[in-house]
């Protein structure tokens, strides 16, 4: 199995353990990736916010490219997914915006390839089934609650991305791992990201309260598929609350006991290492 | 005095048709960020239909919008309200309206940094952002623990295509100031 990988800005930076441990997993589970050619950064929220079109045309650029070398592309941050479907989607069914994409990108979209989540993929491709036979130890003991936030799920006509109300592939898949997944009614709820160098005391209230209840859901760790999410959840926390916020591909790195899982716990703002010896993981 | 014209602007923004609005509340009973903002996405969408483009305008609440899509994924009428959200932040710069002059700075500066590498760069982004704001202190020891752990690279890094990323932004550029004239 091969795909093309876009690791993203933050892939290189803040969600630097998130890049590296979705490459180290799918290694795992004999899944080629091949990160793509030259690639741009998607303009997340600031194209949008400032011009359609721009917000269009920015990822198309990489889009052409994943057309040429003819794979799927698989994104594991969800803004840049977001940003990505939402153009591919625009090209798909939009004849007028796609040909006004194509004169700014200088591309033709002939044979578009699909821009997939790595959730996706392991859960339709590689299948529950491969990920069990890989677990060496199983995640037993670990309280966790599946958050999904917003890019990943909506709006769902681009996305198209399972069920945008009840998403169930994290939980499925952590379920799988053998980690303990408490039920909520939160996953997709919005913690705030965008704002978070803007409009921060919004954000810490959004925050607080999906802290608060995946507390109350009975968690002990909150797992994303999000750098934006990771980073907001983790900074702007209450104080003393310390809530460990793990990806998903970490916990899969940590069930199919691969010796790199040491790298990326050094990396939070929040060491989850205390918790994950509590649990006898470590 | 009502402006005839809003509505249409915001609909020729966005690509929504906003008069299908029935005023089911469902968007700001949704919201996120409804509870800080003036009026939240409903009551926005009844003013934008009344013409009422000094107030609309001149609202934080676009601002406050964090592009969470819930109001958009439950529209009944299927209008992207978020979409209408971007609008009313594009028409409020159009107009000269510094409702918001901290974000609006900061979607510049991303952009500018992107259009320069064809990457974003989050040690610059940030480090600019507070400068600009001169709000230094306040994330300045997350900031460094993210320093110290590797996670802000301090070179930026350049696409080989970043002469095609500033060709997009030009040809855009071009495309919105034809479609003005």
């Amino acid at each position: 199995m091969k795909f093309s990988y876009y690791p993203g800005c933050s892939g290189h930076a803040t969600g630097v353990e998130y890049n590296q441990s979705t490459q180290a997993v799918f290694a795992a589970l004999d899944v080629d990736l091949i990160e793509l050619e030259d690639w741009n950064c998607c303009g997340a929220s600031s194209a949008h916010m400032t011009d359609w079109l721009l917000a269009l045309a920015l990822p198309a650029r990489n889009l052409a490219i994943a057309q040429e070398a003819g794979m799927d592309l698989v994104m594991p941050c969800a803004a840049c997914f977001n940003r990505h479907k939402v153009a591919d989607h625009a090209i798909r069914t939009d004849p007028e915006q796609r040909q006004a994409i194509e004169e700014v990108v200088e591309a033709q979209f002939t044979d578009p390839v699909p821009v997939r989540a790595p959730l996706d993929v392991v859960y339709n491709e590689v299948g529950l089934d491969r990920v069990k036979q890989r677990v060496k130890k199983p995640l037993e003991g670990l309280k966790v609650v599946p958050y999904y936030g917003c890019l990943l799920v909506r709006p769902p006509e681009a996305t198209q991305f399972e069920n945008p109300d009840h998403p169930t592939y994290m939980a499925e898949l952590l379920e799988s791992l053998g980690a303990e997944v408490k039920p909520w009614s939160y996953a997709t709820d919005c913690c705030g990201g965008a704002l978070s160098l803007t409009k921060t005391d919004v954000v810490a209230h959004m925050v607080g309260r999906l802290i608060e209840r995946a507390r109350e859901a009975g968690a002990e760790a909150l797992v994303t598929a999000c750098p934006l999410c990771q980073v907001n959840l983790e900074m702007r926390q209450p104080k003393g609350s310390n809530m460990p916020i793990l990806y998903f591909t970490e916990l899969m790195g940590l069930a199919f006991a691969l010796s790199e899982t040491k790298k990326w716990w050094s990396k939070h703002l929040i060491d989850p290492v205390p918790y994950l010896k509590q649990c006898g993981l470590l | 005095m009502p402006d005839t014209q809003l509505m249409e602007r915001v609909n020729a923004l966005s690509g929504q048709t906003i008069q299908l609005c029935y005023h089911c509340h469902k968007c700001t009973a949704g919201c996120p960020a409804a509870y800080q903002m003036e009026y939240g996405p409903d009551r926005l969408v009844r003013m934008i239909q009344l013409g009422q483009k000094e107030r609309v305008l001149s609202s934080q609440d676009p601002w406050l919008c964090a592009s969470c899509e819930t109001c958009s994924t439950r529209c009944p009428n299927e209008i992207d309200i978020a979409r209408m959200m971007d609008a009313l932040r594009m028409l409020s710069v159009a107009e000269g309206v510094a409702a918001a002059s901290e974000s609006v700075k900061f979607n510049r500066l991303f952009l500018g940094i992107m259009q320069r590498t064809g990457r974003m760069h989050e040690a610059t982004i940030m480090g600019l952002h507070k400068l600009w704001t001169g709000d230094l202190f306040s994330d300045l020891g997350a900031g460094m623990q993210m320093f110290l752990k590797g996670k802000l690279p301090i070179l930026p890094s350049r696409i080989k295509g970043r002469d095609h990323v500033k060709r997009i932004f030009e040809a855009v550029k071009e495309r919105d100031s034809g479609a003005k004239a």
